[in-house]
């Protein structure tokens, strides 16, 4: 099909306009990109277990020092490093680490439970990522205190088999 | 499960009163996701340890929920304190029931 100008200058409007194919291959596109992700957990399923947990509680940016590689080569092993800033005192603890992966079948990835015998609130654990996406960590203090850190991770692989 | 899950540990054996050290810890295992299929395309049911408890001389020190984004063959670090002479007992909870111990002793010098 070929698109010209009328003699007067306008475009024939029952042909296709560049844009209008344009804008159609995107909408496909986009379409197709969603709907594997159908079955993942979203940012908003990591909202809701957050709101299950802490009732929509304000969190602080701080704190948490939450270390993960930038790309991934393999999501079935990824090496997840943690630090939490506290005197871990019997008054003034860390009480629990969250882990959330918003791209992964099931939201939550693991969730520590520490006591005041710990010196600090720190380690490591190997998880698997499904997919390019941002991991959340959340840790509750023992004064109720909420802080949170994300880190984004580029998986080349994914690790949730299929 | 093609073995029975086998604890390791890595830490030291001696320590100074009040020593902060780091703990290693993994285990054979497939933790199964439950989100695999077989190739009959039937869904593979979830095996995993859900729970990881380390204690002192009785006294627990922290637990760790496991979820099925936890890689197969699961590697934990962390860190305690020895406050004296004792045994750190490691134990993880299978999805069936099972539980894997591990002990390590460590003396104060």
């Amino acid at each position: 099909m070929t698109i010209e100008p009328l003699a007067d200058g306008h475009w024939d409007g029952c042909q296709f306009s560049r844009r209008d194919v344009l804008t159609g291959a995107m909408i496909v596109g986009v379409a197709a990109c969603i709907a594997p992700l159908a079955a993942m957990a979203a940012p908003a399923q990591v909202e809701e277990e957050l709101k299950k947990l802490y009732a929509g509680k304000p969190m602080a940016d701080s704190k948490i020092k939450l270390d993960l590689p930038s790309i991934a080569e393999n999501g079935l092993v990824v090496p997840l490093n943690f630090d939490v800033e506290s005197p871990m005192l019997d008054k003034d603890y860390v009480k629990n680490v969250y882990f959330f992966a918003e791209g992964n079948p099931n939201p939550v990835v693991a969730a520590f439970h520490f006591t005041p015998l710990v010196p600090k609130a720190s380690g490591q654990i190997r998880i698997r990522l499904a997919q390019t996406q941002i991991i959340v960590a959340v840790a509750e203090m023992s004064d109720g205190k909420l802080y949170t850190a994300k880190k984004e991770v580029k998986v080349t692989i994914g690790g949730c088999g299929g | 499960m093609a073995q029975t899950p086998t604890p390791k540990i890595r830490m030291p054996a001696t320590a100074k009163a009040g020593e902060v050290v780091e703990v290693k810890t993994l285990i054979s295992h497939e933790m199964e996701s439950g989100n695999r299929k077989d190739k009959d395309g039937k869904a593979i049911p979830r095996k995993i340890i859900n729970k990881f408890t380390a204690k002192f001389n009785g006294n627990e020190l922290m637990t760790v929920d496991w979820f099925p984004a936890i890689s197969a063959n699961p590697y934990q670090s962390f860190f305690v304190r020895v406050p004296e002479s004792g045994t750190f007992t490691f134990e993880w909870l299978d999805d069936d029931g099972a539980v894997y111990k591990a002990e390590q002793k460590v003396t104060v010098s």
